[in-house]
């Protein structure tokens, strides 16, 4: 079973080096422990682009399709058999990159 | 009560949570495992009374449920893989001593931490209580298409997050168990503080149902100080539920309740509980304090009897536990007895609870106790506009009312 851990945050590249250097760590110990799927940073909100297919013709918008405060950080994918496991993966995550985090499942 | 009747309602207090449990297990599914277990219930209704209560009601009901599940998912055209391989399974044999685990699963689950705190509460009446979606509506009053939808949002989270049905890790274990007691304090303190204009001021079914849930977890979970000190804690508040709303509706508070009109049992087994974990000298949890003192109140024959430095004694003990507000101010109204009002009415002042009803009826008596007349009549007027509990309404009126 896949879940979904989104890392939530205000800034954006915020992370100190500590917090990469923890990071960094907790990721090999997911893969060590075949829990690792895919993980990536993202960058500022103000970077996105939104496209809507219309009338054959797509259309571009700068920005992200929802303003606020809060935004997606940086996620990891992980593979857990329950949601006990990845709740203990998620609050570990949390705790290394000092940011409030959120678990989804996966269709 | 017709026999057949009275042998239905003792099958569903004994059988359901482990029928449910059972069901749950054998087939992966909250929704499968409920609806089995109801038709099963429905069906027994019109067999048992038709062809007399079989001799062992348990098995014929699993017997039935398992049946009738099986009934369920072959009547559904789109079954998944997952039920195709339940219904392979299904012959397996329990061993003995897993009904336990099974319904401690089945109780962990429905009070998941990932579950919103009324969701818990809903789904462990429904699922281990055995409490219909309309019981529990009107127990929360709430309305019934809202408790049905919050109950199924809740089994699709434990279904599509996959919420696992077990017994939590030795090490998790109490945390997790500290969260299945708040749920059934909380269904407790529903039943015996019920808010709302239009319900008895105690709902007696909500109490009784938490008494009976702990029961259960306490025959599961023996050696846990805590749940034996919640026990405790619920049946010496449930021995004065007699005395405690006087036949016009109005509140009796504890100084002025007949004390003959406790329930001595209830009373003597929850000392047994207090003294039990005395006894085993670890140290207690916030159950296990409150029940020490609802021990102290208990134990004495007269109001004026009262050990009140016993009782700040032990609310010292719960503040270095949990230094909430709350507990100060429970705290304070102890301390008054002994150091008096003025002494209590500074320590209440300093709290900020101002949105609390019992801070204003706290201030109130005890600005009435010191003379300060307007500042009382004030108090339990605020007390008055935040309270929910009729009886305590009537109660706080009166006082004000009689205020000179």
């Amino acid at each position: 079973m896949q879940y979904l851990v989104s890392v939530i945050d205000d800034k954006t590249a915020s992370a100190t080096a500590e917090e990469m250097t923890a990071i960094k760590a907790f990721n090999e110990r997911l893969q060590a422990e075949g829990h690792w799927v895919f993980a990536g940073g993202l960058n500022a909100p103000s970077t996105a682009t939104v496209i809507e297919h219309r009338d054959g013709e797509p259309i571009f918008t700068d920005g992200p399709f929802l303003e606020s405060k809060e935004h997606l950080a940086g996620f990891w994918v992980i593979e857990a058999p329950d949601l006990d496991v990845a709740l203990e993966i998620a609050a570990e995550g949390a705790e290394r990159c000092n940011r409030k985090v959120e678990v989804r499942p996966f269709l | 009560m017709s026999p057949v009747e009275e042998a239905l309602s003792r099958a569903h207090r004994a059988e359901w949570a482990r029928l449910v449990a059972v069901l749950t297990r054998r087939f992966g599914d909250l929704d499968i495992a409920e609806e089995a277990a109801a038709e099963a219930f429905a069906t027994a209704v019109e067999r048992w009374a038709a062809d007399g209560v079989p001799p062992n009601p348990g098995a014929w009901l699993t017997t039935t449920a398992v049946r009738k599940a099986i009934d369920r998912l072959r009547r559904e055209s789109k079954r998944e893989d997952k039920h195709r391989e339940a219904l392979s399974m299904h012959d397996e044999q329990e061993p003995v001593g897993a009904i336990d685990d099974e319904r401690l699963r089945l109780l962990f689950t429905c009070c998941h931490p990932a579950l919103a705190m009324e969701a818990r509460v809903a789904l462990t009446l429904r699922m281990v209580g055995g409490l219909t979606v309309p019981e529990i509506a009107s127990a929360f009053l709430a309305r019934e298409s809202a408790m049905g939808k919050r109950i199924t949002r809740a089994k699709n989270k434990i279904k599509a997050a996959r919420i696992p049905y077990r017994v939590p890790s030795a090490e998790d274990l109490p945390r997790r168990v500290s969260g299945v007691l708040a749920v059934l304090f909380l269904v407790f303190n529903e039943g015996y503080l019920a808010t709302g204009p239009g319900t008895d001021p105690v709902r007696q079914e909500l109490t009784a149902e938490a008494i009976r849930l702990t029961r259960l977890v306490r025959g599961l979970l023996p050696d846990d100080g805590e749940v034996a000190g919640l026990l405790a804690l619920m049946l010496l508040t449930e021995a004065r539920r007699a005395a405690r709303v006087s036949d016009s509706g109005e509140l009796i508070t504890l100084h002025e309740q007949d004390r003959g009109a406790w329930d001595a049992d209830l009373i003597a087994e929850g000392h047994r509980l207090v003294r039990e974990r005395l006894a085993a000298g670890a140290a207690p949890g916030r159950y296990q304090i409150l029940a020490a003192i609802n021990a102290v109140h208990t134990s004495a024959r007269d109001a004026r009897d009262t050990d009140w430095s016993q009782v700040v004694a032990l609310y010292d003990q719960l503040v270095r536990l949990d230094p909430s507000p709350i507990v100060a101010l429970n705290r304070a109204i102890a301390v008054a007895e002994i150091d008096g009002p003025e002494v209590a009415l500074a320590a209440v002042d300093r709290l900020a609870l101002s949105g609390y009803h019992a801070f204003h009826a706290t201030r109130a008596d005890l600005l009435r106790r010191l003379g300060r007349v307007p500042e009382s009549r004030s108090a339990y007027g605020r007390a008055i506009e935040l309270a929910g509990n009729t009886a305590e309404i009537a109660y706080l009126t009166r006082r004000r009312d009689q205020l000179e």
